[in-house]
């Protein structure tokens, strides 16, 4: 009977602890040079890790075993092992890494570095520096279009789009845009891309098979100073329906429809809003606030923002994994 | 001997006066909701932005300034139907009904505990309403806090409106109530968690963020915002239903239907 009733509660414990590999939210902390770990069922923070000095842009390797993260200040991107939660390696990334994408091959790494006015295309396997592409004044943006043809770089104060073939390595083509450029994001069937101008206020729609602008929107936050407004972190749902997009200082986060380009809402999040990523099943979006220090939890069904999770000082960027 | 039946009489009788006393004046009641829709739609835009700095509880995120002010609206709303409710006993003292009320053998404790709920009847279908209207302006709490929150504006207008009791035995005449706005209702909500957090009274004063914590209206707003946002909030209700207690033991015993005789007699 004892016995009985202890296989009984081991069974117990053993199903409570199943679901513990809880679906997790990996954050950078700029100020404090670490990294929060937040499980996506229950919005608390798991654990906070050292990392590399000023962490900012960080993402999943394609096969979710990896973190890579741009440690500005170190000069370098790190390569987290997300089973251990250690730092396993380091990747050459030219000076100041801020924006990084990987391509869809899994290997290549397209790193921008701001201080340089380069683009550096590191392989992850080898460690080789493939190509230095020389771009425009202080580049920030990085994005791979997932179909892997074109990776699309910014430039702050060239305010450019400087679109680079996979394949040659080279510039096939600039798109002026508004002023400071930060961002880009491509839709999943690689189509259209968004960019964000943080000054111009603005973001520009851009047909990839015509490489032209096909259309460009601003907004306007009732009770927020238009000089606030400063669009940076884009997200795409899969199904085409919404774009949010971060707008910074306004302490605002857009939704826009992703058809006709209308604002729908703007949805109150925690100061200075900087980067967004969608949980698996795009139920949740997730955003970083970089003064107030949290994430906020936004709910894509109700577009209301359910929660905000106090992390590190100034937390950069946001990448769930979806394999969790 | 008064039987159970009676007193059921009793309170059914009060109850129905004063909902068709609501019927009645309907559009007093309907200006009791204008104001606090002017706070929310006008004053409130003009704060919009301001308030999101800070997460306090029960909120899990920032909030809109209109989020933050509106149970403090549903209390000035039953802050002022408390007064005037209360008020107007005075004149239904000398003239009406309230007279004859009290000349029924029911306890009187019963009979204004009886119309305390009345009153707080009629506030708290006017807060619904004005809930109702403040999903316009994008104040959408849970659901089940509609439900969550009817205890605590209960409470709230049961002190409130023996507050106003209270102050009425004070006040001799129906023309006073320009003096009760100066010196009870303004300075009330005002002072209190109402327009801002206390954290940001603290701030600015700490002088005012005590008065602010000495303000029963100040609980009672926080007890509403609590229940509205489905949290538990001991100390808010705890202070609110003390106070009720305090107030309502004073007010029964205070009030005196003959001091209006006299005062009839005085101003003969």
């Amino acid at each position: 009977m004892n016995n009985r009733l202890k296989r009984t509660a081991l069974a117990a414990m053993i199903g409570l602890s199943t679901p513990a590999l809880a679906s997790v939210a990996y954050v950078s902390n700029e100020k404090d040079n670490t990294l929060s770990i937040i499980d996506t069922d229950t919005h608390m923070v798991l654990e906070t890790i050292e990392v590399g000095q000023r962490p900012r842009g960080i993402l999943l390797s394609k096969d979710h075993t990896k973190l890579y993260i741009c440690a500005s200040d170190d000069d370098t991107v790190q390569v987290l092992d997300l089973a251990t939660r250690k730092i396993i390696d380091t990747l050459p990334s030219g000076e100041d890494p801020e924006q990084f994408a990987l391509h869809p091959n899994n290997k290549h790494l397209y790193i921008a570095n701001e201080d340089d006015a380069i683009v550096t295309v590191v392989d992850v396997d080898t460690k080789d520096v493939l190509a230095q592409i020389d771009v425009g004044i202080e580049p920030e943006g990085m994005a791979v279009s997932p179909d892997g043809k074109w990776a699309v770089n910014t430039s702050e104060t060239t305010s450019m789009l400087h679109w680079i073939n996979t394949e040659t390595f080279e510039i096939e083509k600039n798109i002026v845009v508004g002023q400071r450029p930060r961002h880009v994001e491509f839709s999943k069937d690689s189509k259209i891309a968004w960019a964000s101008a943080e000054i111009g206020g603005t973001v520009h729609i851009i047909d990839v098979d015509k490489l032209e602008q096909i259309h460009q929107m601003s907004f306007k936050v009732p009770g927020v100073n238009q000089d606030r407004v400063q669009p940076v972190g884009i997200e795409l749902t899969s199904d085409g329906k919404y774009a949010f997009v971060a707008l910074g200082p306004s302490n605002h986060v857009a939704v826009v429809d992703a058809q006709s380009y209308e604002v729908l809402d703007y949805l109150l999040v925690g100061a200075r809003v900087w980067q967004l990523d969608l949980d698996k099943d795009e139920k949740h979006l997730y955003t970083t606030n970089g003064v107030s220090g949290d994430v906020s939890v936004i709910d894509v069904d109700e577009l209301k923002v359910l929660k905000s999770i106090k992390v590190g000082r100034y937390p950069w960027g946001v990448v769930i994994d979806p394999s969790s | 001997m008064i039987s159970p039946s009676h007193y059921w009489h009793g309170f059914v009788g009060v109850q129905t006066r004063e909902w068709l006393r609501f019927w009645q004046q309907r559009t007093r009641f309907a200006s009791a909701l204008v104001r606090p829709l002017l706070w929310l739609v006008v004053f409130a835009a003009g704060f919009r932005a301001v308030l999101g700095i800070s997460i306090i509880p029960p909120y899990d995120t920032y909030i809109t300034y209109e989020n933050y002010i509106a149970p403090g609206l549903c209390g000035m709303i039953i802050l002022f139907n408390s007064m005037q409710g209360a008020l107007s006993m005075v004149y239904d003292r000398e003239l009406g009904s309230m007279r004859v009320l009290l000349t029924s053998p029911l306890p009187r404790p019963f009979l204004l505990v009886t119309k305390l709920l009345a009153m707080g009847g009629v506030s708290v279908a006017q807060v619904y309403l004005f809930l109702a209207l403040a999903l316009l302006v994008d104040v959408e709490p849970p659901n089940w806090g509609y439900l969550a929150v009817l205890p605590a504006l209960i409470l709230t207008s049961l002190m409130l409106g023996a507050l106003g009791l209270l102050i009425a035995t004070w006040v001799k005449q129906l023309e006073n109530f320009a003096g009760v706005m100066n010196f009870v209702i303004f300075p009330m909500f005002f002072l209190s968690s109402a327009l801002y957090p206390l954290w940001r009274m603290n701030e600015a004063s700490p002088w005012l963020y005590w008065i602010c914590q000495f303000n029963p209206f100040t609980h009672a707003v926080e007890a509403i915002r609590f229940s509205l946002y489905l949290s538990w909030n001991s100390q808010a209700f705890g202070i609110t239903a003390g106070t009720t207690l305090v107030l309502a033991l004073l007010a029964t015993a205070s009030f005196r239907p003959q001091r209006t005789r006299i005062l009839g007699k005085d101003s003969a």
